[in-house]
């Protein structure tokens, strides 16, 4: 059990730990604990002073509590004093396929600003390969993988702590279901994420939204209103810029409503690291290197040659020549050869 | 054997979570058993039973499903040593928000949704705050940033959880989850001499043991009366 040297818990006045971990607040409001009236008093006076029927009623264990709330600011404690949370690279080490067959590579190292494009038909274990980076698998997991951060055996607070998760996932989903204001949703997730200069960050995320997003909104705006490309927008603007997470995986950035280019540059330019499963031949050519799977195994490993390059730009020509007749019939003009 | 006992609200995915989960076991070569505790009607262990799971029900009908559980688990627990099981599984529905069937040095796993809105986590009692392990699932219909505040939210009640995704669809985290499940150490011969995490309600009212009669001379046990208020008229 954690201990904290420099403050009672229980017998401190709740001004001087709140003072000191600001923080803690949050772990009092949603333990419901109400201390307003008790701010000049310990924890141990305020729980003296509730009525046996109230603790009965509401399963309230001091003792419980106490130790949640010491363990509560280790915790937070360690996560706003780390420094060296920059991930450069991962790197994959080879495990076999399911017919136990060794992968034929030696060793797979992905950097910082990256993007990887991963391909390969139903079944053949492109959500498994993300599984085993998010899990930091050490030849644990059906594939016999292993993965290594900034090339040594990661920590194992990747697996386990809640608050820092090696991946973050853009969901498939293009809705919210919280019911609240684009301004009022990223504070919230700024707060989660301890984030001290959130106004600047959110006016940040809504801009980067906006040029992601062909119809600009604004702050005020329910994110349940928010459209299909500007919820995408938004999610990816807010994954780049408030999600702490130094991998992103992707599966399928639909071309609904957003510059799909763009937003890979606004993910790299946040120093991460992108993985995406995708079909669509554009975001598999825009990785510099794609990952092919068959069987479980990582079948081969392809770096995107120049005229794979030049073939993505006469794609993404036709992408584009696409999307203008898209606009001009959704504006009501008639197309022209 | 082991046994595990997972809780949560309705329909928030226990029973698919726990089905994929036992693939993971399975194919370690562990033999899984399920136990099923609800109030008045599941369809639960047909489930199971369609996976190849031994499975038994039990449902408390008017009673608090977490009071049932305490009165039968020792029972299944013996049933679980009889059939040879390597790991018994217990999923209750939570449909109590005061009471959690978690037994002291018994591994506690709690699951709940994405959907169930910010508010959740600080609602619900000792079934989330003592757990050692939180499930959040349903995952994949909602954003990054509603997930990340959903589980820091989970955090802030009980930061000595593990906190793992899981989705009960695709089965992804099922197998990370797995992992965390059986220790070959482990081994239960009897809950005989174990306490609960959290004490239950002191008494059951008349209603809850079938008194249907409205009346004050009818209502014996656990009886408190709302507060109205004394507005002047
Ligand atoms: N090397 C392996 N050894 C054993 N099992 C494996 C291996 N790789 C993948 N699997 C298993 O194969 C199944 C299918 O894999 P997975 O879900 O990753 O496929 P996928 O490529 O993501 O498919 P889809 O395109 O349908 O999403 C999973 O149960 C996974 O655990
Ligand atoms: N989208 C989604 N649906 C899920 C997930 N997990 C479970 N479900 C669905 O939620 C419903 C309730 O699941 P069930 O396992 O019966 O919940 P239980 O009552 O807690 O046992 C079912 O329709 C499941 O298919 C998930 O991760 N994502
Ligand atoms: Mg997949
Ligand atoms: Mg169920
Ligand atoms: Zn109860
Ligand atoms: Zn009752």
């Amino acid at each position: 059990m954690a201990t904290l040297t420099d403050v009672n818990l229980r017998h401190d006045k709740i001004d001087t730990i709140l003072s000191k971990y600001p923080f803690a607040e949050t772990f009092l409001t949603n333990n419901g604990v109400d201390v307003t009236n008790f701010r000049e008093n310990s924890l141990d006076d305020y729980f003296k002073s509730l009525d046996p029927e109230h603790i009965e009623d509401h399963a309230i264990d001091p003792e419980h509590l106490l130790d949640q709330f010491s363990v509560f600011i280790s915790q937070m404690l360690s996560f706003l004093g780390e420094d060296d949370k920059v991930v450069e690279s991962i790197t994959i080490l080879p495990g076999h396929d399911k017919s136990g067959k060794t992968e034929n590579f030696s060793e797979f190292i992905i950097q910082k600003n990256e993007i990887v494009s991963i391909v390969g038909p139903t079944g053949s274990g492109k959500s498994r390969l993300l599984g085993d980076i998010e899990w930091a698998a050490q030849n644990d997991t059906p594939t016999g993988r292993s993965i290594l951060i900034n090339g040594k055996t990661p920590d194992k607070k990747w697996r386990y702590s809640s608050s820092e998760k090696l991946v973050a996932q853009l969901s498939q989903n293009m809705n919210f279901v919280m019911d609240m204001s684009v301004f009022e949703f990223l504070e919230l997730h700024a707060e989660s994420r301890m984030v001290t200069d959130s106004e600047t960050v959110i006016k940040r995320i809504i801009e980067e939204a906006n040029n992601l997003a062909g119809e600009k909104f604004d702050p005020n705006t329910p994110i349940t209103a928010l459209s299909g490309g500007q919820s995408r927008a938004l999610m990816i603007a807010d994954t780049a810029i408030l999600s702490k997470s130094p991998i992103i995986l992707i599966d399928e950035i639909e071309n609904a409503g957003i510059d799909r280019k763009k937003a890979l540059k606004l993910l790299l330019s946040e120093d991460k690291i992108v993985l995406m499963a995708t079909h669509d031949p554009v975001l598999a050519l825009m990785g510099n290197r794609r990952i092919v799977i068959k069987n479980g195994g990582i079948l081969k490993i392809i770096e995107t040659t120049e005229e794979e390059k030049e073939i993505l730009t006469e794609i993404e020509e036709l992408d584009k020549k696409v999307m203008t007749m898209r606009e001009k019939l959704r504006n009501g003009e008639k197309l022209t050869s | 054997m082991n046994l595990v006992t997972v809780s949560g609200p309705p329909s928030v995915g226990k029973t698919s979570v726990i089905l994929k989960t036992i693939v993971s076991l399975k194919n370690r070569g562990l033999k899984v058993g399920v136990v099923k505790f609800d109030c008045l009607f599941t369809d639960d262990d047909l489930l199971y039973e369609k996976a190849g799971v031994m499975v038994q029900k039990g449902l408390s009908g008017g009673l608090c499903p977490d009071h049932y559980f305490v009165s039968n688990i020792e029972e299944v627990t013996q049933w679980g040593l009889e059939n040879n099981f390597d790991i018994l599984i217990s999923e209750s529905a939570g449909l109590c928000n005061r009471c959690s069937p978690y037994i002291k040095d018994i591994k506690a796993v709690c699951v709940i949704d994405n959907l169930s809105g910010i508010g959740t986590p600080k609602k619900i009692g000792p079934m989330l705050k003592s757990a050692d392990i939180v499930i959040i699932t349903k995952g994949d219909i909602v954003s990054q940033a509603e997930r990340e505040v959903f589980a820091s939210r989970v955090h802030s009640v009980n930061p000595a959880a593990t906190i793992l995704h899981v989705n009960g669809l695709t089965g992804q985290g099922s197998f990370e989850l797995s992992t965390l499940l059986f220790d070959k150490d482990e081994n239960i011969t009897t809950l005989k001499g174990k306490t609960l995490r959290f004490s239950m309600p002191a008494a059951l009212c008349s209603y809850c043991l079938g008194e249907t009669r409205i009346g004050e001379s009818y209502q014996m046990g656990n009886v408190r009366k709302i507060d109205l208020g004394k507005k002047e008229i």
